[in-house]
């Protein structure tokens, strides 16, 4: 990796970081965003540990011989990050099986419809019939 | 690049896939940079458990994807802009490999010198994960527990083990079977030595946990999830993963007892230094055994569940 410009892991990192923020911000489709998050947080990940890269260094495993490791405190940070980030991911990914469930639909802007008919309805109902809704406001 | 590739499919299923390929290229290139904890972990966690857990939610919500209603051009302009300003606040940043990078100056070389002989465990990561940084794997246990738990709140895991009359479909195909079968013991053994080994070579109680889960989910994959829940029952699982933040907490109440600061292993025995290996090696049988429980669980949550529409 010598000839490469030593900032070559910054923009490889940003552009990961980019790819799974325009996934995020502009698809519907709840899974595919939650990939996108998961490839920004792969992007982080890069960043961490090409920040404790040393160049010549060893894995930091002591060894009779060597001297140079690497640093061993982004991957600590890491290594945590990437177990708790599997368990948050598939916190997400349990939300979305519950909307799937909820609405028959994991496209945001079909969710979106829904919640909106939905409020269009109550509405209606309300203004048909103020009375019982003022009942139904009491507990 | 695979990243690409992700984001121009509409296929769910291929990009899932492409996704575990591109966990695993990571892997390789964290390996190129000396993380081999790191690179372990990303292996088994990304190319492994995030794949099939990804697969179990597309079975229940379909795998196409709908094209998007509004055009591509607002969110790329948004990306482009932020991009640059990133790779602008790169360029004073420290070299790819520089020692004399602040982030390799604070803490590290002390952590690098004296964790082996503080500690006695020859793998430094070790040592800063469960000793000089005890505080941070307690508590990244606890939102892993955490995480498990809201998953189980919002899914549950079906109890009906007789009721399930559908057989994997997998069950048919003869090779796989016997090979499947030959290479869960192996799985296994090795999370084992993973998790033993951890203080000496690559590996420790959060790797170990995913490989002896990913060793199961294999099993519920090809026998059936009826077959793997009589094997370990799901009951076992939540008290299993408790048990496992009990004895990571319990380890760093033990010192108070003798005088000593909350996760000081220094005070579990005579000898400081085994105190500190004894120490470790408990937190981290705590770690693996939180970890394996509830990766377990999340994955028996998702895939165990019907198709309801």
């Amino acid at each position: 990796m010598n000839e490469l410009p030593g900032l070559f892991n910054y923009w490889a990192v940003v552009f990961l970081m980019m790819a799974g923020f325009y996934v995020v911000i502009s698809q519907g489709n709840l899974v595919k965003k939650l990939v996108g998050l998961a490839l920004f947080q792969t992007s982080v990940f890069i960043l961490y540990i090409s920040i404790g890269d040393v160049a010549g260094g060893s894995a930091p495993i002591a060894a009779a011989g060597v001297t140079l490791y690497s640093n061993p405190l982004p991957h600590v940070l890491i290594l945590t990050a990437i177990v708790v980030g599997v368990a948050t991911t598939a916190v997400g990914l349990a939300l979305v099986v519950r909307i799937h469930e909820a609405y028959g639909s994991v496209e945001e802007d079909e969710i979106n419809q829904q919640d909106l008919a939905a409020d269009e309805d109550r509405e209606v109902k309300a203004s048909a019939d103020p009375a019982r809704t003022h009942e139904d406001a009491r507990p | 690049m695979i990243a690409v590739a992700v984001i121009r499919l509409r296929d769910l299923f291929a990009v899932v896939m492409l996704f575990g390929i591109y966990s695993f290229m990571t892997a390789a290139l964290f390996m190129d940079l000396d993380a081999v904890d790191v690179a372990f972990t990303e292996a088994a966690v990304g190319a492994g458990v995030t794949t099939v857990l990804m697969l179990s939610v597309l079975r229940l919500t379909g795998r196409s994807e709908r094209r998007p209603a509004h055009g591509p051009l607002l969110p790329l302009i948004v990306v482009a802009v932020t991009g640059a300003a990133l790779v602008y606040g790169t360029l004073d940043a420290p070299l790819l490999g520089d020692p004399g990078a602040p982030a390799n100056q604070h803490v590290a070389p002390r952590y690098i010198e004296q964790g082996p002989i503080e500690v006695g465990t020859p793998n430094m990561v070790t040592a800063v994960l469960a000793s000089y940084r005890g505080y941070d794997t307690l508590g990244e246990t606890v939102v892993i527990f955490t995480a498990g738990l809201a998953v189980l709140l919002l899914l549950g895991i079906r109890d009906d083990t007789d009721a399930l009359p559908e057989q994997s479909p997998l069950l048919g195909q003869l090779v796989l079977r016997v090979v499947v079968k030959s290479l869960i013991p192996l799985i296994l053994l090795y999370a084992l030595y993973v998790q033993f080994h951890g203080d000496y070579g690559a590996g420790g109680g959060f790797q170990a946990g995913v490989i002896f889960a990913t060793g199961f989910i294999l099993y519920a994959l090809v026998f059936g999830h009826a077959d793997a829940k009589r094997v370990v029952p799901p009951r076992w699982l939540h008290r299993l993963a408790a048990t496992g933040v009990l004895i990571y907490a319990g380890v760093g109440v033990a010192p108070l007892f003798s005088g000593q600061a909350f996760l000081d292993y220094s005070a579990l025995a005579t000898d400081p230094v085994q105190g500190q290996h004894l120490g470790v090696m408990l937190v981290e049988l705590g770690v693996g055994i939180t970890v394996f429980s509830i990766v377990l669980a999340i994955f028996y949550a998702l895939a165990g569940r019907r198709r309801q529409m």
